[in-house]
């Protein structure tokens, strides 16, 4: 028969899902312990990995493609980088108010957007995002141009003991933060919730009429994603010290999308490699290759939609015989 | 007017764009009864399955359904009042085993479908019921495969058990045996009849011997106007419908 179909997931954790949520946080712990990678870099790269997760979320396993997701990453941003400067929050309740922010933008954005379909639905979050750019671009509050830093006598201990300041100590800090965020992920995914979603993204008319008000289901997993990017996006203040317009800018919006199609989309961790190289990607030829990093990520799009449409998960599933 | 008739049209039209596709069709159908909708080609019939189900808004007209006015409820809203349609497209969900198929139509009423924290382990105790709708169906042993590897009159059965699994007090069916083998529109046929025992049934169907086998009353459509009604023998008779079909090209006529 069609040997090529994705093989379906029974029901309950499968154990190669297992074994592969081990090797990706043993090559985490260990590219921070053994290789003695810039634990900075590596608490970056993570923040990218949730905040991809979170998107594929909606594009993998609800079919629904924003272009307008820096809108959740970016405020997030700007929302922990002021609840630290101006309320002097502790770095958690911080990040958990970004998550917050960033859940009532998507109530009101996917308010909007959700009842469209394809092209429409990506333009109406880009449309939002840009307006949320605009307001980060000229509100007092958010320190317009220059961003908004994180003092430098801000108290950075997360939960009274975890000293940010130690970068080890901010790497596993951020660690905790990403499998937090990506076993909330996969449970979605795999929850009644969730069975709910892979049906409407098969055939949505049917789902209506087994008497699923979809738009519901819909709105729901598009909170949950923004509020997942925003949790990414409000940890990373304490990983580069601020929150600036790039964040809230279209090409964030663009670049999410290409980790997650790059990693493969659908895949539970295709996100989390796309975000690996394309970081790396630009970390290392920023200084090399200036502008041509742009390039580069417009090769690797083209690349990924002609010849690549699995990603790099994805591909190796299909070797594999096995979902990842 | 008479309790007896469970959904009822008055004046229903719908118009895209200036061409009508259902002009001011008033329909009745009885509890508990078989009632066929037939036409040409180009009739309007799924056109009227969308009206009825709400997946298109009528121009004109009010539709009741047990009493009540759905001229303007959701699509949801009607599956959840019992009025459950098919799809003349197979409707499955093509990457979901068969199992899934039907058990996502039960878990609606098991109201945790929003839980996004809960395992979908909790959806195994509708297993049995899943497999049992499959059994009456014929698909027993089919169940962990996914719906796109089943032969077409297969997935039918399967969008059939689906429909089932809501207890509709009412199905819509549009060409149910459309692409099926001999063999299988026998079995179609009498699961059809099986299932109509309880609830009423409206469906389309071109496969005239099908029609006439099963249904208590036939609407003719034809341009999107109500040709004739009547029981198969009165129907058959009528010249208007015989020149309807002579007219039509290249139309199977039982
Ligand atoms: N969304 C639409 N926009 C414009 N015209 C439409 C639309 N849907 C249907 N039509 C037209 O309405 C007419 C009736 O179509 P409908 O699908 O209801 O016919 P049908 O009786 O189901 O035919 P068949 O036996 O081929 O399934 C056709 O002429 C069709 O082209
Ligand atoms: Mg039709």
């Amino acid at each position: 028969m069609i040997a090529q179909a994705p093989a379906i997931a029974a029901i309950g954790t499968p154990r190669h899902h297992y074994a592969a949520f081990a090797v990706m946080v043993a090559l985490a712990a260990l590219a921070q312990g053994a290789f003695g990678i810039y634990p900075v870099f590596l608490a970056k790269v993570l923040c990218f990995a949730l905040f991809a997760c979170a998107f594929n979320l909606l594009i993998g396993f609800v079919g629904l493609l924003s272009f307008g997701h820096a809108a959740f990453w970016g405020s997030a941003a700007y929302a922990s980088a002021h609840a630290a400067a101006k309320w002097g929050l502790p770095p958690e309740l911080c990040i958990l108010f970004a998550a917050f922010v960033a859940a009532a933008l998507g109530a009101v954005i996917g308010g909007f957007a959700i009842r469209r379909q394809g092209i429409y639905f990506a333009m109406i979050t880009l449309a939002f995002a840009q307006m949320i750019f605009f307001i980060a671009l000229q509100a007092k509050f958010t320190g317009g141009e220059d961003g908004l830093q994180i003092p430098t006598n801000y108290r950075r201990i997360a939960f009274g003991f975890l000293n940010l300041r130690d970068n080890a100590t901010l790497f596993w800090f951020v660690l905790g933060i990403f499998l937090i965020g990506f076993l909330v992920i996969y449970r979605v995914i795999h929850s009644p919730f969730g069975q709910v979603l892979k049906a409407i993204r098969e055939n949505q008319p049917r789902a209506i009429s087994l008497g699923y008000h979809v738009d519901r289901y819909k709105l729901v997993a598009f909170v949950l994603s923004a509020a997942l990017a925003g949790l990414a996006g409000g940890t990373k203040v304490f990983v580069t010290g601020s929150a600036a317009l790039t964040d809230v800018n279209w090409p964030m919006s663009g670049e999410v999308v290409l980790m997650a199609l790059l990693g493969g989309m659908g895949t539970i961790f295709g996100p989390v490699a796309g975000a690996v190289v394309l970081i790396t990607i630009e970390e290392f030829l920023a200084e090399r290759a200036g502008a041509w990093v742009s390039v580069i990520q417009g090769g690797i799009f083209v690349l990924c939609v002609l010849a690549f449409r699995r990603g790099i998960v994805g591909e190796l599933a299909r070797l594999l015989k096995k979902p990842l | 007017m008479s309790a007896d008739i469970v959904l009822r049209t008055e004046g229903l039209t719908k118009e895209f764009k200036g061409f009508v596709a259902v002009k001011n069709v008033s329909l009745a159908v009885r509890r508990g009864t078989i009632h066929a909708l037939i036409g040409p080609n180009g009739a309007g019939k799924t056109t009227c399955f969308n009206l009825l189900t709400k997946f298109l808004t009528p121009t004109a007209g009010r539709i009741t359904y047990s009493g009540q006015d759905i001229t303007y409820a959701s699509p949801a809203d009607i599956a959840r009042m019992g009025l459950v349609r098919s799809f003349q497209i197979s409707a499955v969900f093509p990457h979901l085993t068969s199992l899934e198929n039907v058990r996502v139509a039960l878990q609606r009423k098991m109201g945790n479908s929003f839980h996004f924290w809960k395992s979908e382990r909790q959806l195994q105790s509708l297993d049995g019921k899943a497999g049992e709708l499959l059994e009456a169906v014929g698909l027993g042993q089919y169940r962990a495969i996914p719906a796109v590897e089943l032969p077409y009159g297969r997935k039918r059965a399967l969008e059939i058990a689906t429909t089932l699994a809501l207890e509709p007090d009412m199905m819509l069916l549009d060409e149910p045996m459309a692409g099926m083998g001999h063999e299988d529109i026998e079995r179609t046929q009498a699961l059809i009849r099986r299932v109509a025992k309880d609830r009423t049934v409206l469906m389309v169907e071109h496969n005239m011997k099908v029609v006439a086998n099963l249904s208590d009353t036939i609407t003719v459509l034809a341009r999107g106007e109500v040709l004739a009604e009547g029981s198969y023998a009165e129907v058959s008779r009528n010249p208007a419908v015989v020149q309807a079909y002579m007219g039509s090209t290249g139309h199977a006529h039982g």
